[in-house]
């Protein structure tokens, strides 16, 4: 990721004014990104959503587990704008909180398991060998336990104020195998490459030869690949929760709010309608992003788009 | 070729191994049966719940090393998983409730993947033209629908639509009508009739990421020379596509389909639930809550040995399609 800061002050480095600027990378990017209808799209109805997530619980006059007991399971009003729960409880207002929640866990575990994946790819990558085969072996093994059933049991833990950080560290545990294995691929193809030679002939420790010229290679796909990390965490946290196994209340995320209206889905549809819009409007936001990301990074697969 | 497959499945036979041994070391040491039979009411006498514990090899004052060399011994040497905390036998629920998921899994796998590929692959044939964009369009949007919603979605959708014609045209609730009877083909019926919904379900979750990678798999192919080879040598161009560019292009999405077969299993045991299904998934979040060791371990091996042998069969798909593999 440090290259994308670098390049530009190349760029306006040199010092002959006779050669034209170095074409920027960024700029390419930035270019192609702002073309892309989708990636507009998507920005557009994420910042709506996170302007909600983040505003609803305050503009709301209702807390999240107030309880209205004038109007108990009625359905959308000027007082009650998604309507209110059986208890009496304020949609909206956890529906706004629980997106809040629901996005904030789905950014941390893209950006973790991201963070792991990048570094075990490249060094199983890098060395080859036995650490290779260690490392992969390891993430086979991750591969093979079924993440939910893992999730499942230690659910208890998720309880507390810190409970869903707890989550967002096994979610992200579970789910970084995949792009490892890409991320090692690619460095295998780098590890040949001449500035990479270069830098180790230098005597440039590997570690550092990772961190700053294999990783930053490949930060495109990672970027892309996180993305689409974001929408996989939200739906998997939201899985756990229906069943009552993800983030436990008082904390509150889509999950827990969509468990609660799904029974209700005929006699009181707003209680699952709003909710299970939101989310699918978030992940529907954050997979048009990522895909949009992952043709502007990747030059490869321009032809491909409609 | 033979040694290829042996050495995976060597591979195979240790994972499943240790990620057996994990889930229940995990659970052992996080699940606490002994609360299960102290809430009981009237509580009943801690000399006797120690005892019942100890018949079941889960009393947590045995040191957990003891408690897993007993089971695992087990296991190995009887294919026993050990008792449920009722006192039942794991290993016979097992074989009942395997079935069920079994079926939900491999026919929603069928189904799910064969649409997937050849929606994928017509949608590259055909891209940029309405049927390109229909799919995709609507493959992107069922991607974006947790399979949980998905599951709850068609279920409220079918009750609606019961409720308008005035009778139950769908079933969406358990495996088959509670005591029916008849002739074989008849239960065969009931049963089919019920998975209907489900398997759905679970197929469609599957044939929109199918579809989606397939279609860019597809794309890469077409372009390729030796496609235009194959059509310049005089092949037909249907030849061409399903001999040499369908071909190659499914041999990546085998190695996807290993991938998200994972994510299928779990998404069976939302959809189990969710559908009253008494499958494994739907035993393994029960036994959660029931604090019962041995069936969520022996839960977990099951998934483990789905997981791997569908990367078994992958395996063998792609040394079928991928003729460099076998030599």
């Amino acid at each position: 990721m440090s290259s994308t800061t670098e390049r530009p002050d190349q760029g306006s480095q040199t010092e002959a004014p006779a050669v034209p600027p170095a074409p920027s990378r960024l700029k390419d990017v930035l270019r192609q990104l702002v073309a892309t209808r989708r990636v507009i799209i998507g920005f557009a109805m994420l910042a709506g959503l996170a302007l909600l997530a983040f505003l609803g619980p305050v503009i709301s006059p209702w807390g999240i587990t107030e309880r209205d007991y004038l109007s108990t399971l009625e359905g959308p009003s000027p007082e009650h704008w998604f309507g209110t729960n059986r208890t009496g409880q304020d949609i909206f207002t956890q529906s706004a909180a629980g997106l809040q929640k629901s996005l904030l866990i789905g950014l941390l575990v893209a950006m973790i398991s991201t963070a792991v994946a990048a570094l075990v790819g490249a060094f199983a990558g890098y060395f080859g060998g036995i650490t290779d085969r260690a490392l992969m072996w390891v993430a086979d093994l991750a591969l093979v336990l079924p993440s939910f059933v893992i999730l499942a049991i230690l659910s208890k833990h998720f309880m507390g104020a810190s409970g869903w950080l707890v989550l967002v560290v096994l979610l992200a545990g579970l789910s970084w195998m995949v792009t490892s294995k890409m991320v090692r691929g690619m460095t295998i193809s780098l590890r040949e490459r001449e500035y990479i030679h270069a830098a180790r002939f230098m005597g440039v420790p590997p570690r550092k030869i990772i961190l700053r010229h294999i990783l930053p290679n490949m930060s495109s796909l990672l970027i892309a690949d996180a993305t689409i990390m974001v929408s996989t965490a939200i739906i998997g946290e939201t899985a756990l929760s229906y069943f009552g196994l993800g983030v436990q209340p008082p904390d509150i995320t889509l999950g827990i709010v969509i468990a609660d209206g799904a029974n209700f889905a005929t006699t009181a549809p707003w209680m699952f309608l709003f909710p299970t819009a939101l989310l699918v409007l978030l992940v529907l936001a954050v997979n048009m992003i990522g895909d949009g990301l992952r043709d502007a990074l990747d030059p490869t697969s321009k032809s491909r788009r409609s | 070729m033979g040694k290829f497959l042996a050495r995976r499945l060597l591979n195979y036979v240790v994972l499943i191994f240790l990620a057996t041994s994990f889930a229940y070391v995990l659970a052992a040491t996080n699940l606490a049966p002994r609360d299960y039979f102290e809430q009981m009411q009237p509580p009943p006498d801690p000399e006797l719940v120690n005892a019942e514990l100890d018949r079941l090899n889960l009393n947590d004052q045995t040191p957990l090393a003891e408690r897993y060399a007993n089971w695992m011994s087990g296991v190995l040497l009887a294919g026993d998983f050990g008792q449920t905390i009722q006192g039942g036998s794991v290993t016979d629920q097992m074989l009942m409730k395997a079935g069920v998921t079994l079926r939900l899994i491999v026919v929603a796998t069928l189904i799910g993947s064969f649409m997937g590929i050849a929606i994928g692959a017509y949608a590259a044939v055909r891209q940029y033209r309405a049927f390109d964009k229909a799919a995709t369009g609507a493959s992107f949007f069922v991607l974006s629908i947790p399979t949980v919603v998905i599951a709850i979605v068609i279920q409220v959708g079918a009750a609606a639509f019961n409720d308008f014609i005035g009778f139950t045209f769908f079933r969406y609730s358990g495996e088959y009508t509670a005591g029916v009877q008849g002739e074989w083909w008849e239960l065969l019926i009931n049963r089919i009739y019920h998975a209907i919904l489900p398997t759905l379900v679970l197929a469609l979750a599957l044939f929109a990421a199918f579809a989606r990678y397939q279609r860019n798999m597809m794309l890469d192919v077409l372009g390729s020379d030796f496609v235009r080879t194959a059509m310049a040598k005089g092949l037909t161009r249907r030849k061409a596509l399903f001999k040499h560019a369908l071909r190659t292009a499914m041999i990546p999405t085998i190695t996807y389909f290993t991938f998200t077969f994972g994510m299928l299993v779990s998404g069976a045991t939302f959809t189990e639930k969710i559908y009253a299904w008494q499958g494994m998934g739907a035993w393994l979040i029960d036994s959660i809550a029931r604090q019962d060791v041995h069936v969520v371990a022996a839960v977990s091996w099951f998934m483990a040995v789905t997981i791997m042998l569908a990367s078994f069969l992958s395996d063998i798909l792609y040394a079928w399609l991928d003729p460099r593999v076998r030599v």
